[in-house]
C-alpha cells in the first residue's frame, strides 16, 4: 500500500532523520519527502510530507515509532489499491456463481473487484463480462489474475487478460 | 555476376510468387551481381527441368492453364537428390503432424550440401533441432524468414539487426485470419460464425479454419521463434493454446468501452510459449487491424521494437524468401 503522511518536526537538528528512520526500519520504501522548511505551523513546527510504500501490517508499527519519537502526525492518507487492471470473462458467468468468483478475489486481502459489467445476450448463450480489479501492487494484480484464471478453469470460463506490457508484471 | 542454380520445390501460390518476383526483380538482382537461375520446378504431380534455365513465364502460364507445371514425372525429392544446384527454395504445403514432404526435401538438400530457403513452417515446428544439426554438419545455409509473419521481418530483425541485444520477450499477432475475424466482429458487432463465413468467402480463411482459429498456426510460428531467437528446442506441444472461437461480440464491445481491443496474441520468452486472446489498449502498437501481423520484440538495450506487415499473400511471402536468398549470396 502507498501512504501519504503529513508530519510536523521541531526546528532542531536531526529531526528529519528521526522521522524517516521508522519507515526504513519497518521495511517501508520511501517515494518522496517534501520538507517545507520555509513554512511554520501555528505550533511553530515545520511541516513535512512523506510518501512511502509499505505492507499494511507495518503501518501501525511505523505510526507507533513516530509517536514514541514525539513526532506529530497531522494527517495520514492511505491508498491501499493503486494498480488497476481489467479482464474480460466469457462463458456461463452467472450460472457458475459470479458472487463466488468475486468473493475469491476480494478475500485475498490484496486485490478487490471494483467494477463489473455484464452482457447476457440470450438465455443459454454464453455471457460476457468486464471485470475491473484493483490491487496493492503490480505483482499482486498479476497474482489476482492468475487466481481468477484458476477459478475460471474450474467453471469453464474464458479469461481474456491484458497483454504483458500492459500488466507490467512477469 | 554470380550465378546461383536453384530449384523451386512446391509450385502453389508461394512457389509461383517466387517465380514472379524473380522475373520482376531480374534487373535489380543483376545490378547487385546475382543471377538466380531456376534449373528445376516441381509441383505435387509433375516437374520441369532445364539446366540452361527454366522459362519462368511459361511455367507460370502452364501451371495456371493446365494445373501442372511440367510433363516430367520426377518428384521434388529426386530433383534435389540428382540435379546439381546450390539452392533449394522449399515451398510445399505445411504439415505440422509429420513435417510432410518438406522435411524430407530439406534433409535431402542438406545431405547434398545445398542451401535451403523456405516458407514451410511444418518441418521447423516439428524437427528444428534435427534440421539445424543436419544443415550445420553439411555446411548448408538454412533461412526461413517467410515462415513467421510473411513479409513482416521478425526473425532476421531479432537475429541480425538487433545482434548484441538480449531479446527478453516477443509478443504479437502472427495470424492474419484471426485478426481479420476479430476486427470485423468488432466493427459489425457480429458473431464469430458470421465473420468466419465472410473471411472464408473473401479467401482469408480456409474451408477448414481449425488451424488458424484454434491458434495452431500461431503456435507453430512461436515455436520457430522460440528455437531461433531463444535457442530452445521446443515443439508445438510445448505451447499453451487458446483460440478465438469462444469470443463474443459482447466481449469485444465491453473491451472497447474500457479502451481495449481483443487480439489473438502469441507470446514467447525463455519461460513460456503461449497463444491466447488478450486485451490490447486501443492506442498500443500491437493494436493493428484487418489482416495485418505485428510483432513487438523486447530488448535489453533498445527497449521494445515493433514491426508490422502483411503476414500472408504469395508476393509478400515471396518477398521474404527473396530477401533470404539475397542475404545468403550477396558478398
Amino acid at each position: 500500500m502507498r501512504v501519504s503522511m503529513d508530519i510536523e518536526l521541531k526546528d532542531i537538528p536531526g529531526q528529519l532523520l528521526l522521522a524517516l528512520r521508522p519507515v526504513s526500519e519497518f521495511k517501508g520504501n520511501l517515494i518522496s519527502v517534501v520538507h517545507h522548511h520555509e513554512k511554520r505551523t501555528p505550533r511553530g513546527t515545520i511541516p513535512v510530507q512523506i510518501v512511502f510504500e509499505t505492507k499494511p501490517d507495518n503501518l501501525n508499527n511505523i505510526i507507533s515509532s513516530l509517536e514514541e519519537s514525539d513526532i506529530g502526525i497531522a494527517r495520514i492518507d492511505e491508498k491501499r489499491y493503486f494498480e488497476h487492471g481489467a479482464v474480460i470473462l466469457i462463458g456461463h458467468i452467472v450460472h457458475t456463481d459470479i458472487q463466488d468468483t468475486i468473493d475469491t478475489i476480494d478475500n485475498t486481502g490484496y486485490a478487490e473487484v471494483v467494477d463489473l459489467n455484464l452482457s447476457m445476450p440470450k438465455i443459454k448463450m454464453p455471457s460476457s463480462a468486464s471485470l475491473k480489479i484493483d490491487a496493492v501492487s503490480k505483482e499482486h494484480l498479476a497474482s489476482a489474475i492468475e487466481l481468477l484464471k484458476d477459478i475460471a478453469k474450474k467453471k469453464d470460463l474464458l479469461v481474456i487478460e491484458p497483454i504483458k506490457s500492459e500488466l507490467g508484471a512477469v | 555476376m554470380k550465378t546461383i542454380r536453384m530449384s523451386i520445390i512446391g509450385f502453389g501460390a508461394v512457389g509461383q510468387g517466387v517465380a514472379k518476383v524473380l522475373i520482376d526483380k531480374k534487373d535489380y538482382l543483376e545490378s547487385i551481381g546475382l543471377d538466380f537461375k531456376v534449373v528445376a520446378i516441381a509441383d505435387s504431380r509433375t516437374a520441369v527441368v532445364d539446366l540452361n534455365g527454366v522459362d519462368l513465364t511459361a511455367a507460370i502460364s502452364r501451371k495456371s492453364a493446365e494445373g501442372t507445371v511440367g510433363s516430367e514425372k520426377t518428384t521434388g525429392l529426386e530433383i534435389i537428390e540428382t540435379i546439381d544446384h546450390e539452392l533449394v527454395v522449399e515451398t510445399t504445403p505445411t504439415n505440422i503432424v509429420t513435417g510432410g514432404a518438406g522435411l524430407h526435401n530439406m534433409l535431402m538438400a542438406f545431405k547434398h550440401g545445398r542451401d535451403v530457403v523456405t516458407s514451410n513452417k511444418g518441418p521447423l515446428a516439428m524437427k528444428y533441432g534435427e534440421l539445424m544439426e543436419t544443415s550445420n554438419a553439411s555446411g548448408s545455409v538454412f533461412r526461413f524468414e517467410a515462415t513467421v509473419g510473411g513479409a513482416m521481418p521478425v526473425l532476421n530483425l531479432a537475429r541480425d539487426v538487433l545482434a548484441g541485444n538480449k531479446i527478453t520477450n516477443v509478443e504479437g499477432i502472427f495470424n492474419g485470419t484471426c485478426n481479420y475475424i476479430l476486427t470485423r466482429m468488432m466493427e459489425e458487432h457480429a458473431p464469430y460464425g458470421q465473420m468466419l463465413a465472410e473471411a472464408q468467402e473473401l479467401g482469408y480463411a480456409e474451408t477448414d479454419p481449425t488451424y488458424d482459429v484454434e491458434g495452431i498456426d500461431t503456435a507453430c510460428k512461436l515455436v520457430i521463434l522460440a528455437n531461433c531467437v531463444f535457442g530452445m528446442n521446443a515443439t508445438h506441444e510445448d505451447v499453451t493454446i487458446t483460440g478465438i472461437t469462444k469470443i463474443t461480440p459482447e466481449a469485444l464491445l465491453l473491451a472497447q468501452n474500457d479502451g481495449y481491443v481483443i487480439k489473438l496474441i502469441g507470446e514467447v520468452n525463455d519461460s513460456r510459449i503461449n497463444v491466447a486472446p488478450k486485451l490490447v489498449p486501443i492506442d498500443h502498437p500491437l493494436a493493428v487491424g484487418g489482416s495485418l501481423n505485428v510483432a513487438s520484440v523486447q530488448t535489453d538495450l533498445s527497449g521494445p521494437i515493433t514491426v508490422t506487415g502483411r503476414g500472408a499473400g504469395s508476393i509478400e511471402t515471396a518477398s521474404a524468401i527473396l530477401s533470404d536468398m539475397i542475404s545468403i549470396y550477396r558478398e
